[in-house]
């Protein structure tokens, strides 16, 4: 089941925590995997692990004009793109209050505008081959709310509605658009805690334990396949019961 | 390219992407309210276009073609 082999994929932010376990995911299926971020090096030194059927990537989704060339980079590298993971994501966090217009605009432009013109610009090819996959990482913070983050869970809420829009629009060429929402995942990020802080998070958190990456990829992996086909705009939460939704 | 051929080859598209008679589309046949296209197949026939004719077929220039006549004069002035 949710074998992947002869299937071409994207991974934006393939540099991170989740996201680099996402790629391993689909190239364990048999996928043949596009990974990209900013950091080249980061890059090198997954696809020297992962071996053959990688590709590296580099794009600053910041800028436009790469954005708008990474799609077709892909398809030029891969033969096409069948599956587009749009993980790449920053915060800014501040309280709206003192949020400067740069701290917005900066988190909107990677977390959504980037996924936006990725999913554009890849859909076309999916149209071609009637075949297509785009799954978006959005976040538990984009249900639940949570201080000083009006901006990131602007774009992770904004990623739900888009996937929602496309997903209508393309159903009936066989192409999904989905989301994933994480909730609290082991990560440079949550490394970062100090106990107390930790002992607070988890104490939202039914599981009693924060997720993997690799828990988050295999959200990614079954969304991705050929069974997952009836599933569209849909958001897979996995999150340890923290929301349930 | 003689306008004959480019003709033709617009409707076997036309035909193969919509799943439509031959006999309907005539020239002045309308995409979408002839040929019962939606607006995704519109997109997908301007790619069809592009591919088949090696051209390129702007977004302001797309949403102008409505019939095939609309297609194939576009396609007269612009493949190469
Ligand atoms: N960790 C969690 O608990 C958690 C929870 C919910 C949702 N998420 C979401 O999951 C996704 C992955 O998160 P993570 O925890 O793996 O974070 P991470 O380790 O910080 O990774 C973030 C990734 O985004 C990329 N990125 C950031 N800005 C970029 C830019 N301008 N251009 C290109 N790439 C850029 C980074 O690439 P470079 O460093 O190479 O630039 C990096 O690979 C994010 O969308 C995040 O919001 C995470």
């Amino acid at each position: 089941m949710f074998d992947l082999s002869g299937k071409t994929a994207l991974v934006t932010g393939a540099t991170g925590g989740i996201g680099g376990e996402i790629a391993r995911a689909l190239h364990k299926q048999g996928a043949t995997i596009g990974v990209s971020g900013t950091r080249k090096e980061k890059l090198d030194a997954l696809a020297a692990e992962l071996g053959e059927r990688v590709h590296v990537l580099p794009c600053n989704l910041s800028e436009p004009e790469e954005v708008n060339q990474l799609v077709a980079d892909a398809e030029k590298a891969m033969g096409g793109l069948d599956i587009l993971i749009n993980n790449a994501g920053l915060t800014r966090d501040t309280l709206a209050m003192r949020m400067k217009d740069d701290d917005w605009e900066k988190v909107l432009e990677v977390n959504l505008t980037a996924a936006f013109r990725l999913s554009r610009a890849a859909i076309k090819g999916m149209m071609k081959r009637k075949w297509g996959r785009i799954i978006n990482i959005s976040s538990v913070v984009a249900q639940t709310g949570n201080a000083g983050q009006a901006n990131y869970i602007s774009s992770k809420a904004g990623l739900i509605g888009l996937s929602k829009g496309l997903a209508t629009e393309v159903a009936s060429r066989n192409i999904t658009v989905n989301c994933v929402a994480p909730g609290f995942i082991e990560t440079a990020m949550t490394d970062a805690l100090n106990d107390k802080q930790r002992a607070a998070t988890l104490a939202r958190v039914p599981a009693e334990r924060l997720g993997t990456p690799g828990e988050i990829a295999a959200c990614v992996a079954f969304l991705a396949s050929e069974e997952a086909g009836y599933v569209t705009g849909h958001t897979l939460h996995a999150n340890g019961g923290m929301a349930m939704v | 390219m003689s306008d004959n051929d480019i003709g033709q080859r617009v409707k076997k598209i036309v035909v193969e992407h919509l799943g439509v008679d031959d006999a309907k589309v005539t020239d002045e046949a309308s995409f979408i309210d002839d040929l019962g296209a939606d607006s995704l197949d519109t997109v997908e026939l301007v790619m069809a276009f592009e591919e088949e004719f090696g051209c390129e077929i702007p977004d302001d220039a797309a949403e102008k073609i409505v019939t095939v006549k609309d297609a194939v004069n576009f396609i007269q002035e612009h493949a190469g």
